[in-house]
């Protein structure tokens, strides 16, 4: 596997989840997001090398402009890139994808980053008119059309999903080439190769089960460069968690909003509630979620990214209900304990 | 064990569930073929890697002289499967008609029937059985356990001819998990979103409990 060719990259995601206040009452979208301009804020301040807000339409995930919260914090901040994780591109117009974050790019002096993905939620397609029976046709075809506009100058584009483009200059052009794009894939197959096929970056989106079983996806990723004549690229993960001061702190945290959430996702999609028995087993090594003490949370990071064959880890933090305070917690105990104890573990690797 | 003997399972699908379950049949000693929609060079690599093993072929070769068709196509794909490859074949259904998640498909609408029955119908010369659609593919491989381990999850086997279920039910147990028989498809209903067993991880006790508080 060809870890040491790229850096370790250590960063935050956050679909921007609904906060209580301190009596445990949901605060409005708009303190919300108020409240995220400031996780990213501080997240930079860290030194965490990312953040990445995900696309959402819902009242528990009122993100549906990320790219207009991470222009607030680009303006706020110096170092730390800022992408989307995911954007729901199938329901989207590519060129206005492409001219956010191009201008994202520009405010942020070339920190912006894109993941192209589904997400696991489907409310962009009623919301904009389009039938999730078409999600294969969509995605393709307008990952295609992304891909043309990346590469900066007039683009000839023709499709069926939407209005062809002739000689067309799209702007803001970027300043220095391309910005970094990644292709989110929760398991099938079929993205990862068509992640390999336009030479994108490849996040594993590993919210449930062992994460272990990613492993093969990294390697079809490799060969599957090879075969399109690609340069090797990235591979990142991006897992759901929680870090407090100790591990019995972090699951009293984090279980109660994660069963909540669960439930009322499990209600609409007919699946059961998880059991607590279910819930430690996730947290466990062989599990998807990283939530404990900075020194669990580091010690199953390091020991996952190797094994995935990734260099860089996006811990999504927040799960409907916890408090900001607990969050800018999170956030502090991930930038000062868990990443230098990552990097340490890791110092021979990279 | 001889390759003469070895019983032929063709898996049509190679999205997040196809492979999964190409893999688990490989290794519980199957001979495996797997396509997808198109042309099998399309996911030659897919296959070499994730599920070695397998023979990737055109959907028409690849149930020829097979013994069971597994179907894991997304279910608003099913309409443009022709039937005719599948006549004459036992048919593991292991799709999901899940609106919420996948989005609605007129076809599946009618909710007199389970969508199994609606699969059936129009597969009118195949034995359809449901099964593996009511545990999630991150999970299938993980879970599974040799006969007799205290801890062995149980799976629903459902269908309308008792050869076909058992038949079926022999795989799901060699594969590693306790087959429970339900005896028609729309018994099967109970495998589906929103059923008592669905992404649930039952024992085989506690699997019978959950499915008989329903029917009663």
């Amino acid at each position: 596997m060809a870890s040491a060719q790229f850096p370790l990259v250590l960063g935050l995601d956050t679909f921007g989840d609904r906060t209580n206040d301190a009596e445990g009452r949901p605060i409005s979208h708009a303190q919300t997001i108020r409240n995220l301009v400031e996780q990213g804020v501080l997240a930079d301040q860290l030194g965490i090398d990312f953040f990445g807000i995900g696309e959402h339409h819902t009242d528990d995930w009122p993100l549906s402009a990320a790219d207009v919260v991470l222009g607030a914090i680009a303006a706020r901040t110096k170092r730390i890139r800022l992408g989307s994780a995911v954007t729901v591109l199938s329901s989207d117009d590519p060129v206005r994808v492409f001219q956010r974050y191009s201008t994202l790019n520009a405010i942020s002096g070339g920190r912006a980053e894109v993941i192209l993905g589904r997400g696991s939620s489907i409310d962009s397609f009623p919301l904009f008119g389009y039938d999730l029976a078409d999600y294969e046709t969509l995605f393709e075809e307008k990952v295609n059309l992304f891909a043309e506009l990346l590469k900066g100058g007039p683009v000839t584009w023709e499709g069926t999903t939407r209005a062809a483009l002739i000689n067309q200059d799209v702007v803001p052009h970027t300043e220095s080439g391309p910005f970094p794009v990644w292709i989110g894939v929760g398991g099938s197959p079929q993205s990862v190769v068509r992640a390999a096929h336009y030479g994108f970056n490849l996040m594993l989106a590993i919210i449930g089960g062992n994460p272990s079983r990613f492993a093969p996806f990294s390697r079809l990723f490799d060969q599957a460069l090879k075969q399109f004549g690609q340069t090797p690229r990235p591979v990142g993960v991006h897992g759901p968690g929680h870090v407090a001061a100790t591990d019995e702190k972090a699951r009293e945290e984090f279980w109660p909003y994660y069963e909540d959430v669960i439930r009322r996702i499990g209600k609409t999609r007919g699946f059961a509630t998880p059991t607590k028995e279910q819930f430690v087993h996730e947290v466990g090594l062989h599990g998807a979620l990283y939530v404990g003490s900075p020194e669990t949370v580091a010690q199953k990071i390091a020991a996952n990214l190797p094994a995935l064959g990734a260099t860089r880890f996006d811990l999504k933090y927040g799960m409907g209900g916890l408090s900001h305070d607990a969050l800018m917690t999170n956030i502090e105990l991930y930038g000062t304990e868990v990443i230098p104890r990552v990097r340490e573990l890791l110092a021979s690797e990279f | 064990m001889q390759l003469l003997s070895q019983a032929r399972i063709a898996v049509l699908g190679a999205g997040h569930v196809g492979p999964v379950i190409a893999r688990m049949a490989i290794a519980a000693g199957y001979h495996v073929s797997i396509a997808a929609s198109g042309d099998p060079e399309k996911i030659m690599l897919m296959t070499q890697i994730l599920v070695p093993g397998a023979e990737p072929q055109w959907a028409a070769d690849a149930v020829v002289g097979t013994d069971i068709v597994v179907l894991s196509i997304p279910l608003h794909r099913f309409a443009d499967l022709d039937p005719g490859l599948v006549a004459g074949k036992l048919v593991v259904d292991a799709m999901n008609y899940w609106p919420p998640v996948n989005g609605v498909v007129d076809m599946f609408e009618d909710r007199r029937y389970t969508s199994s029955e609606i699969v059936q119908r129009r597969l009118a010369r195949s034995t359809v059985v449901k099964t593996l659609n009511h545990i999630g593919y991150h999970e299938m491989e993980e879970d599974r356990r040799t006969a007799g381990s205290a801890d062995r999850r149980a799976l629903g086997v459902a269908g309308d001819d008792p050869g076909a279920v058992n038949a079926v039910a022999e795989v799901v147990e060699r594969i590693g998990y306790d087959a429970v028989r339900l005896d028609s498809l729309s018994a099967g209903g109970l495998l589906e979103p929103g059923g008592p067993v669905f992404g649930v991880p039952l024992h085989r006790a506690e699997f019978e409990l959950a499915v008989l508080a329903q029917v009663a």
